[in-house]
């Protein structure tokens, strides 16, 4: 039981859950988004520099949430700032299909090494209902990249 | 004489179950509560042997449906202290029961300017119907305040009520603090401004002797399935006059005297707020369930379900950074928690992988938790069948999210 859990609650995501990074409000932003996960509260709004180029060039989050929907979001906006618009889409999928299919996600050759750093997330998979926490950032994100203003995981 | 706990525990086969290999802690009776087996025996042995649509009785099983799925209705009148059957009325669960208030006495009778008092500490179902009201029609509603403690006053109700007010709606008992209401002075206070009072009673059906004469409300709701009755079925109580004179809430069969593409003309009580075929059986296996709770006798259920929240609440208090929240003088068997190191949904999952069934989130009651300040709390509640290894079991797996957390 205890290596499941120690799974899901890697040393990595504990950290990234109580000091996450990129917790702020960028000035610049011109892109945001809030995403809630309404059974269990969480609710953490997503904030993006897009440059004219599709170009991500700053993001960041703020909110609350458990350990899981934290360290999420704040690995996801140091793995995404630098990345283009079809990047982060691309990386979002193989991240989905990390956490809740048994198959091996499909990963772009130039994405391999950030995603790698998603594989903290990986335990997930064994929590189904955890799933929506894990992914709530990364659909909100999406939400922002699409000019949508709300999401809701429900 | 004390509950025979073993013999209670036996009844519900759920709790021999196991949950990710270790037996199951079931903490969760304030969402749901398990099913006992009369209850089950009850459904499955009428749906076997007398079931038919009722209320069409040219043939002989439709009268004896009729017969069960009336004699259900006098039952939940008795559980109340209802004065006639007429005045309980069967929906879908207690949700309903106020969505039925809100839809035929407020559409009728509350018009823009009127006041509707609710508290801080509702339910979003006793919430959301009045804010749709609002919008359609023009209502205010005001909020009563909750102290730190998570009560109630009568003091800060008395003050919220004014001569504008036309209805109160309020919880016998909070499902998020456990907090016990002063229903009946509250009643009394309402009344003396002229307002029809509400009770949304699902909290307190499980776990207190429920008296509508005594407390003198003027609506009572509560659900089926958190009195150890099956799901789709709950009970509005209504006093004879108001139901009378409301009109109904949903058209169709079983409700209308006649029907004419003139003039339809509406049944006597209380068909006419049971529109369409009824949840036949889950109305019979109510009935069961009241039984059941009923024979086990309200002083003994009290003394049990009063020594498990001491106990729990003590050994609670006991756990480093654990925080109670909601600590009224009167509560039912609910405990509220934080813990500084993990989130309730954190502790959730863990304390899940140790069998243990616990609500982590915010119990459908944002409002309370933004009182409090937290976005969410864990909460353990008990029911007849839980014992003080329960409350152990739950101690015990909260050192297991410590393990995780405090590294």
């Amino acid at each position: 039981m205890m290596d499941e859990l120690r799974d899901l609650y890697q040393e990595v995501i504990l950290d990234h859950g109580r000091n996450p990074r990129n917790f702020r409000h960028p000035e610049d932003a011109n892109r945001h988004a809030h995403g809630a996960n309404p059974m269990c509260g969480d609710q953490l709004v997503v904030y993006l520099k897009l440059g004219a180029t599709g170009l991500v060039e700053d993001v960041a989050f703020q909110g609350k949430g458990c350990a899981i929907s934290m360290a999420s979001a704040s690995l996801m906006t140091e793995i995404v700032v630098g990345k283009t618009e079809a990047q982060a889409h691309a990386l979002f999928h193989a991240f989905h299909q990390l956490v809740s299919q048994d198959a091996p996600p499909e990963v772009p050759a130039e994405l391999e090494e950030d995603f790698d750093r998603l594989q903290a997330l990986a335990g997930v998979r064994e929590f189904p209902v955890r799933v929506k926490c894990a992914t709530l950032a990364w659909h909100t994100l999406e939400a922002a990249v699409n000019g949508e203003d709300e999401i809701s995981t429900e | 004489m004390s509950l025979n706990i073993a013999k209670i525990r036996a009844d519900f086969p759920i709790l021999s179950r196991q949950v990710h290999g270790c037996p199951l802690v079931f903490l969760d009776s304030a969402a749901s509560a398990q099913k006992p087996h009369p209850v089950l025996e009850t459904m499955r042995e009428f749906q076997e042997t007398e079931y038919a649509n009722i209320h069409r009785g040219a043939y002989w099983l439709s009268q004896v449906a009729t017969e069960r799925f009336e004699a259900a209705r006098g039952k939940a009148r008795a559980f109340l202290n209802a004065a006639k059957d007429k005045e309980i009325i069967f929906t879908r669960n207690a949700t309903e029961s106020i969505n039925l208030i809100a839809a035929s006495y407020g559409r009728a009778f509350l018009f823009a300017g009127d006041e509707v008092v609710i508290t801080e500490l509702e339910h979003h179902s006793n919430i959301v119907p009045w804010q749709m009201l609002r919008d359609e029609k023009g209502i205010v509603l005001k909020v009563v305040p909750v102290t730190d403690a998570g009560e109630v006053t009568v003091e800060d109700f008395a003050a919220t009520l004014s001569p504008k007010t036309k209805l109160a709606a309020f919880a016998h008992v909070s499902n998020a603090l456990g907090t016990i209401l002063p229903v009946k002075e509250m009643t009394k206070l309402a009344h003396e401004r002229g307002a029809v009072v509400l009770v949304d009673g699902c909290q307190a059906a499980p776990h207190l002797p429920v008296d509508v004469q005594d407390i003198d409300c003027d609506f009572y709701a509560f659900s089926g399935h958190k009195v150890y009755g099956p799901t789709g079925i709950g009970v509005l109580y209504g006093r004879e006059a108001l139901l009378k004179a409301m009109p109904p809430y949903q058209g169709g069969g079983d409700m209308i005297s006649s029907v004419s593409f003139a003039k339809t003309t509406w049944a006597p009580l209380p068909a006419k707020f049971e529109a369409g075929t009824p949840a036949i059986a889950q109305a019979v296996g109510l009935g069961a369930a009241l039984d059941y709770l009923s024979a086990l006798g309200w002083n003994d259920v009290l003394a049990h379900e009063h020594d498990l929240l001491a106990y729990a609440t003590d050994k609670l208090m006991g756990v480093e950074g654990l925080s109670i929240v909601g600590q009224a003088r009167d509560k039912i068997s609910v405990v509220s928690f934080t813990l500084d190191c993990a989130h309730p949904h954190d502790m959730a999952t863990i304390l899940d992988r140790s069998g243990v069934a616990v609500r982590a989130g915010h119990h459908c009651a944002q409002p309370i938790m933004e009182r409090f300040g937290v976005p969410a709390t864990t909460r353990a509640s008990f029911g007849v069948y839980n014992t003080r290894a329960d409350a152990d079991a739950l101690v015990a797996a909260l050192g297991r999210v410590m393990e995780v957390f405090r590294r």
